[in-house]
């Protein structure tokens, strides 16, 4: 297990370095000069001067990306142009904004997909199966910022439960994760079905019906117990993708997270601040599918010998 | 060449008979009736609607759906089904172009890794996984934050994003194909890599790969939407569904109707897609067949 953790951890560092080359490229592969989209209107050549020599942009790139990546191990990830405030500061205010909301999805995706996944798998075939497994998958269909959108127009505009927008207090965290969430349920649902299945076949499941057990006992006690390995592994594979879903919905939910930070800057050609949000959503991504990796080594033996 | 056109000929049937078969059931059909529907919306718009999708009347603005004005006017105005019409031109044919040379691409790639394996295969691999890993909207991010908003970024980054994908699925149908004995009776009668490539595995796993095709469309549909209502799509006054949505979105209050039939459009187009698929998918008989992971 020791041997897969190291195989697998050094795996991550070609993956970012490659994912840090091409942010880095950004700035370069904008078109035109790149200070000339960093100044702003009316700038003195002092100025220019000035900017080409902060970014080290007059030294070769090899240099330049050496340079930039060893103030971002570091800890400096610049300054923001428009915003004017160490980048650093702004990603570490958003960053908790992103983390409750990817975490509460996470786990109400995960309570709601588990419980979905067992009824379906109880009654087998049954409409109940086939209405909530279609609730499901038509929910992760649709576009989640216009989930996000309608989900505002009912309980905010309408009904008046819950606040339009912001961040203040836990009411406001209610909508954006039901929307986040609601997507991801799906495939939750879909994994433990499936592998409650599975399961509801074995030949200890069918001791267990002659032994007299009570039949809701053997599905939450033994079979969901079983299944529920599958499960764990696709949710920690998943993190990453309720961080690329917490984007859209922080948007739309005007949530100071990382997503609102980055679609901001995008649209004020804030680049500083572009590039280090992109490479802390990467890098969590990148956590993610690690640790999703290791449970998956660590239940099953197996898995652990697929790494060469 | 008599032998390739009449070897077409006779795929063209049958995958045009599966696509009648999944349009003769009740699924199939409604699904893709009612893609038929958004398709001639588009093309016939400019026929369909008396209004001009960016023609402005202020005096206009915010009035509620009725008879003359089904899906409302914008705060501009605008009617909001001419939008949605036009705009169905835009999203459609940036999500079909952009997964259709993904998956020139992807196929080409990923049969080439497939078939011939060892350091070339590795290397393809290599780069492709590691868009496998992200999110596509992360990448599609990655990739506007680089090209620039627009249709031409937008473009790029569906491509982009769906190529592991399509490689990755190429690549395991080749690889299950090529070790068959028709392929090895067809290296032993001589027959050059290309041929083989083109003759006989190409055309084997074009049907899983066509309808992973449809799917993904149905999936670029709304990441074209999502990056449209980021602003980053189409720029004004171009009509997207997605950029509809995103200066709608800060109207929620005054004209409801602006965001929500654009979403309902988005929604319905790629609910058909995945129905409509999954018709097809069972007609093929090829479900096992997608496991691309």
């Amino acid at each position: 297990m020791l041997g897969y953790v190291t195989r697998r951890v050094l795996m991550l560092v070609p993956v970012f370095f490659a994912v840090s080359v091409v942010i880095f490229s950004m700035i370069h592969m904008l078109p035109g000069d790149p200070i000339e989209n960093l100044l702003r209107v009316g700038s003195s050549p002092a100025q220019r001067e000035a900017l080409t020599a902060k970014y080290g942009l007059d030294r070769p790139l090899v240099e330049q990306y050496l340079l930039w990546m060893s103030n971002v191990l570091t800890g400096d990830l610049g300054t923001a142009i428009v915003q004017r405030r160490p980048v650093a500061q702004l990603v570490a205010q958003a960053l908790p904004y992103s983390l409750s909301l990817g975490g509460l999805a996470l786990c109400f995706s995960t309570v709601l997909g588990v419980v979905v996944g067992t009824i379906a798998a109880s009654w087998r075939g049954s409409w109940l199966d086939q209405g909530l497994m279609g609730g499901v998958l038509f929910g992760s269909m649709l576009p989640n910022f216009w989930i996000g959108l309608l989900m505002i127009l009912v309980f905010s505009v309408s009904l008046g439960w819950t606040p339009v927008s912001g961040a203040r207090g836990w009411e406001s965290l209610v909508l954006p994760v039901l929307t986040i969430g609601l997507g991801g349920t799906a495939l939750v649902a879909r994994v433990t079905r499936i592998a409650m299945i599975d399961t509801q076949g074995k030949d200890f499941v069918l001791l267990l019906h002659a032994k007299g057990v009570h039949p809701l006992t053997i599905q939450v006690r033994h079979v969901l117990r079983h299944a529920l390995i599958p499960v764990v592994t696709i949710l920690a594979l998943r993190i990453g993708w309720i961080l690329g879903g917490a984007v859209t919905v922080e948007v739309v939910f005007a949530r100071p997270g990382l997503g609102s930070l980055l679609i901001k800057s995008l649209n004020q050609h804030d680049y500083p601040v572009v590039q280090a949000s992109l490479l802390i959503l990467a890098m969590a991504v990148m956590l993610g599918t690690l640790m999703g990796d290791l449970l998956q080594a660590a239940m099953d033996p197996r898995f652990r010998d697929s790494l060469t | 060449m008599s032998a390739a056109v009449q070897k077409t000929g006779m795929l063209g049937t049958i995958r045009r008979s599966v696509a009648w078969r999944a349009l003769a059931t009740i699924k199939g059909g409604v699904a893709g009736g009612f893609l038929l529907l958004v398709v001639l919306g588009a093309i016939f718009a400019p026929v369909l609607t008396p209004y001009d999708y960016d023609i402005q009347a202020l005096t206009n603005a915010f009035q509620p759906p009725s008879l003359a004005h089904p899906m409302g006017t914008d705060e501009f105005g605008r009617d909001v089904l001419t939008r949605i019409l036009y705009g169905a031109r835009t999203s459609l044919s940036v999500s079909v172009v952009a997964i259709s040379i993904s998956l020139v691409f992807g196929m080409t790639l990923g049969a080439a890794a497939g078939y011939f394996g060892g350091r070339f295969d590795r290397m393809v691999m290599v780069v492709v996984d590691l868009t496998w890993s992200f999110p596509e909207i992360l990448v599609a991010l990655m990739l506007v934050a680089i090209i620039g908003p627009g249709v031409t970024g937008t473009l790029v980054a569906i491509c982009v994003a769906y190529l592991a994908q399509f490689t990755r699925l190429t690549r395991s149908q080749v690889m299950a194909l090529k070790s068959e004995t028709y392929v090895e009776a067809a290296r032993g009668l001589g027959a050059s890599h290309a041929f083989i490539l083109f003759r006989h595995l190409l055309p084997n796993c074009l049907g899983p790969v066509l309808v992973a095709g449809m799917l993904a469309t149905g999936d670029a549909i709304i990441l074209e939407a999502t990056l449209g209502f980021f602003g980053l799509g189409a720029q004004p006054p171009t009509p997207s569904w997605g950029g509809m949505m995103s200066s709608g979105s800060g109207l929620l209050f005054k004209g409801p109707w602006i965001i929500l039939f654009p979403g309902l459009c988005i929604a319905l187009t790629v609910v058909a897609i995945n129905l409509f698929g999954d018709v097809l998918l069972a007609k093929l008989d090829i479900r096992d067949r997608l496991r691309v992971v």
